[in-house]
């Protein structure tokens, strides 16, 4: 059965049919004028986060009153030649990625033995990392080695990640790290 | 990939090994579909398990987890037997001819140069027979050719010997033979599909290498519709591999420096690739000083000069292979002090993870830069971790996402594709590049202020960007792209790097993607008009972002024309000689555009020193050809050379630093444990997607029907797994869709394990670490842990 027969509408019926076909009035309804969400959102190009197909995203964002860009929907961009606008569950669900309320709110710090967190500033974070790193380095790093080669590494911090975040961000960490002197530097490619 | 996602719809046959891309790159797997539906392309997917991607291939052998050296060795075998190899093909395009010294040897599974102290190969044992001026001797009927190397030793891969290692029924394997054997003329391709399923072993780099041997025996390396086509794991895996977060290179794949090289000359003799054929471009190693000093510039500015060695010295040099099983090796050694993790965990990823836990116990400190908490995060409270015993200080940094930034995601065919900023960070979130930033400044003003060890690296490092604590991605992407430091201007191609300092580039491989007329990763000319975007019709679609090198989209492209410049496929062309205008037209050649064929213009694989793909090379750590080895946790002696079952090469981590191996043997441990991915999770962080976690919200394991048959486990049942190191108790769940192998003579039971679960998530009472079972252990070459292969038991609970 085809919807067109289900609805008895004719050749002549353009969607708006009467009440004796369906027990009520369609009529009004088409009065009602539906809004998508998205109806005069911005979209921006954005990328899958999850796999490496690289799968294109449409971003659809509103500014809202209180200066707020809230983030309405995260679609497949029909445009790509990768995946011609679909998504599978993952990519799919990326929405709830992006807005999650599960993410760390805050700079958090566990002292030695304790069993909890604390909360803390950026600045209280950073400074006492960065004074860890230069601990660590001056504690660890060997300029010559036994053979009296100059090798100027430091062998004790190591660096681990990169998969989630852009090129960009992983060629500065790769420029950094080697210009603290590590060696251990590493990322997802290898497991 | 050597190709792309889209040219996978070019193929005849797909041979899909150590891949599930139906569940795993469902929306990449389009394309193999595409080729099935459009061309009538056959799928054969070999694999433990019968999964969705089984279930549409036209076949599906169940093969034993690590045992595709001798699938792909038996096919070799078939195709040189049997005379189905592309000969014109394969006398030009690869290393065939070429005479190997007499000094190589192959005996009972070891390779000469192998070094019992060290337990490693000298692989300069592995070379060829060479002439005056320092080239290979070519002649491809010397017994020592190349050619008949491979022969020799893929006879023993016989029909039987396939059946007896990887439980493949010998007329099972000739039907997938007859296909393959096929694929060696010049109107039909081939491509194999692959992932973790072959790197994640003690042999991984050598299962990889074996199919891709056989790819260029059938001339299909460099073709649309070609190639060896890895599927990589994450968003940006690639490109971040390519940016050289990596112990052992620097960006662009030049090779991390060794102590004992003094300034670039030694650096570029021992790292640069000799030209060992006259008609061979060597292109890598003709122009490795040149990246190499366009990097040092980049990095070092004004502090690299050509009086310096362009700041050589800066370079750290390490002692050993610093990997990452090595990390938590050190750690455990007490020599690791402080670990800094970027969307990475490293409990859940393991190996061992719980003697992960032990070495991050070890640690002075730990960073970890994430969206969320992580298995890392929250290691020190960790089910069965006494925190009061635990002194390692953690910083936990909370990362903005994917979508509050923008830079590029590069996808498995090399596809770097530039990204906006959607929204602006949430909350107290912070860029993982303004945190690294913050990082290093704070650290280059300590050592102004306190001084300290060496500070010039950190004290001369280029932070050239508007506010060096917020360097923006796009100024990043410039610096990778490159300059010309005389005029200014960014530069167009990495063919005009030079090695005297007035050229800058971060990543050479990458130049090209951001020339004066900008960045070309943002371009989205795509299917919404394929008359004119793909005017070739192959799928290239060059206006769609950038790919490296040079926006090419298949690899080695000159072998996809025969040495007088013609498509060996007219229906599939890559690139073509078009005499009229003088060029190579199609693809983006890989070859120089305006220099015509003929008997004396370059090889077509201008990478190498040989001019050819290398069927025989000395590049990897274990071996010139593969072999076929045990996993290091084995049910059987290696049918080929019991006495040598696993590889002599790979690294055994606990063994080498003085602590107890914990191997299992098949006593006790009776079954062999593959460990895989589901389609709705991607590792670990989507347990804190609640849509999901819905969809697979519980830790299982697959059981085959017949073992929970013989153990009176029923579907649902929980059950305990065990391996000499860890357990699961999880859930059951019985299936048809693994079953039992007969190797070698014995009846073997493969059992899977999906890997996302751990204490971190929604639903936190799914606390058991899959890779609490993994073993400790690394790949030869790549010291890749062995995830997928080893022994457990399974009991009901």
């Amino acid at each position: 059965m085809t919807r067109r027969h289900f609805l008895g509408v004719g050749a002549a019926g353009t969607g708006v049919v009467g009440a004796s076909v369906l027990g009520f009035d369609l009529a009004h309804a088409s009065e009602v004028k539906q809004t998508l969400r998205i109806d005069g959102a911005t979209v921006s190009r954005s990328v899958c986060p999850y796999c490496a197909v690289g799968c294109s995203l449409l971003a659809y964002t509103k500014e809202q009153d209180d200066g707020h860009v809230e983030l309405l929907q995260l679609e497949g961009d029909p445009d790509s030649p990768v995946n011609e606008g679909t998504l599978c569950p993952k990519g799919a669900s990326s929405l709830e990625l992006a807005i999650s309320r599960r993410r760390v709110p805050s700079p958090m710090y566990r002292e030695p033995g304790a069993e909890e967190w604390q909360e803390v500033s950026w600045d209280f974070a950073l400074d006492q990392l960065a004074r860890r790193i230069k601990e660590s380095r001056d504690r660890t790093f060997v300029g010559q080695d036994a053979d009296g080669n100059v090798v100027n590494r430091c062998e004790g911090i190591a660096f681990a990640g990169g998969a989630a975040f852009s090129s960009e961000e992983g060629y500065f960490a790769t420029k950094l790290m080697r210009g603290l002197g590590l060696v251990h530097l590493e990322q997802q490619a290898r497991v | 990939m050597t190709n792309h996602w889209r040219d996978i719809q070019h193929a005849d046959l797909i041979l899909v090994n150590g891949a599930n891309p139906a569940e795993a790159h469902p929306v990449g797997f389009r394309w193999m579909m595409r080729a099935k539906t459009e061309r009538g392309a056959k799928m054969v997917h070999a694999d433990p398990r019968f999964t969705r991607t089984s279930a549409v291939a036209d076949m599906h052998v169940r093969i034993r987890t690590g045992t595709d050296v001798a699938y792909f060795g038996g096919l070799i075998n078939y195709v040189l037997s049997n005379e189905l190899f592309h000969r014109e093909y394969v006398e030009w395009a690869t290393n065939a001819g070429f005479v190997v010294s007499p000094d190589y040897q192959f005996d009972d599974g070891l390779f000469n140069g192998f070094d019992e102290a060290t337990g490693t190969y000298d692989t300069t044992a592995w070379a060829y027979e060479t002439e005056a001026g320092g080239h290979a001797k070519v002649d491809i009927d010397h017994p020592r050719s190349v050619l008949n190397l491979l022969r020799q030793h893929y006879s023993r891969y016989t029909p039987e010997m396939v059946e007896r290692i990887t439980g493949i029924p010998q007329d099972q394997f000739l039907e997938v033979a007859q296909m393959v054997g096929e694929m060696g003329r010049p109107d039909k391709v081939m491509t194999i599909v692959y992932a973790v399923g072959l790197t994640h072993h003690t042999t991984g780099v050598q299962l990889i290498r074996s199919g891709a041997i056989l790819q260029l025996l059938l001339g299909n390396m460099g073709r649309p519709g070609g190639g060896m086509n890895a599927e990589r794991g994450h968003a940006n895996i690639q490109g971040n591999t390519d940016h050289a977060i990596s112990w052992e290179i620097l960006p662009g794949y030049l090779r991390i420096p060794a102590p004992g090289q003094r300034d670039l000359t030694d650096y570029v003799d021992e790292s640069a690739s000799p030209k060992l054929s006259g008609l061979a471009e060597n292109f890598f190693g003709e122009n490795y000083r040149k990246f190499m000093v366009s990097l040092l510039k980049t990095w070092y500015g004004d502090a690299a000069t050509a009086d310096n060695e362009f700041a050589f010295a800066y370079v750290p040099k390490p002692a050993e292979n610093s990997s990452w099983i090595s990390i938590y090796d050190q750690a455990l050694r007490g020599r690791m002090e402080g670990v800094m993790l970027s969307g990475m965990t490293a409990t859940s990823i393991g190996p061992d993870s719980n003697q992960v836990l032990q070495a991050l116990s070890n640690l002075k400190w730990l960073c970890v830069m994430d969206a969320f908490a992580t298995t890392s995060s929250e290691f020190w409270r960790a089910p069965g971790m006494n925190p009061a015993d635990i002194q390692t200080e953690v910083f936990m940094l909370p990362a903005t996402h994917w979508i509050e930034k923008d830079g590029s995601f590069v996808n498995s065919g090399r596809w770097s594709q530039w990204k906006d900023q959607v929204i602006p960070p949430e909350g107290q979130s912070m860029h993982d590049h303004w945190m690294m930033a913050e990082l290093f400044l704070r650290v280059r003003e300590l050592y102004e202020q306190q001084g300290g060890k060496y500070p010039d690296p950190i004290r001369d490092l280029t932070l050239d960007y508007a506010d060096p604590r917020k360097p923006l991605l796009d100024e990043l992407a410039q610096e990778i792209n490159g300059r010309n430091l005389t005029t200014g201007e960014r530069m167009e191609s990495f063919a005009d790097l030079l090695d005297d300092g007035t050229t800058t580039a971060g990543d050479w491989i990458y130049t090209g993607s951001y020339p004066e007329s900008g960045n070309q990763m943002k371009r989205r000319d795509g299917v919404q008009d394929p008359e004119a975007n793909d005017p070739t019709g192959m799928g290239f679609y060059h206006n769609w972002a950038w790919s490296w090198p040079a926006n090419r989209r298949v690899l080695y492209n000159r072998a996809s024309a025969d040495p007088q410049g013609r498509a060996w496929d007219p229906e599939r062309p890559g690139i073509v000689w078009d005499a009229s205008q003088r060029l190579w037209v199609g693809d983006v050649p890989d070859y120089p555009e305006d220099v015509p064929p003929g008997p004396e213009a370059p090889l077509p694989f201008i990478m190498t020193g040989e001019g050819t793909g290398r069927i025989f090379s000395n590049s990897v750590a274990d071996g010139p050809f593969p072999e076929h080895y045990e996993p290091i946790e084995s049910p059987i002696d290696n049918p080929l050379h019991p006495a040598l079952s696993t590889t002599p090469a790979a690294f055994l981590y606990d063994e080498q630093a003085g602590r107890p191996n914990r191997f299992g043997t098949p006593d006790e441990f009776p079954y062999v444990a593959t460990s895989y991915r589901l389609t709705e999770h991607e590792h670990y962080v989507t347990q804190h997607v609640e849509q999901l976690v819905q969809l697979q919200p519980e830790a299982f394991v697959e059981v085959p029907a017949a073992l929970a048959d013989e153990k009176g486990i029923a579907n649902g049942d929980r059950v305990r797994v065990s391996s000499k190191r860890g357990k699961l108790e999880v859930r059951a769940v019985v299936t048809k869709r693994l079953g039992a192998l007969q190797i070698d003579g014995q009846t073997v039971y493969q059992i899977g394990i999906p890997i996302h679960w751990g204490f971190v998530g929604i639903n936190s009472g799914q606390h058991w670490l899959a890779n609490a079972l993994t073993p400790f252990v690394g790949d030869a070459s790549a010291r890749t842990p062995e995830f997928k292969a080893f022994l457990v038991n399974i009991e009901k609970m």
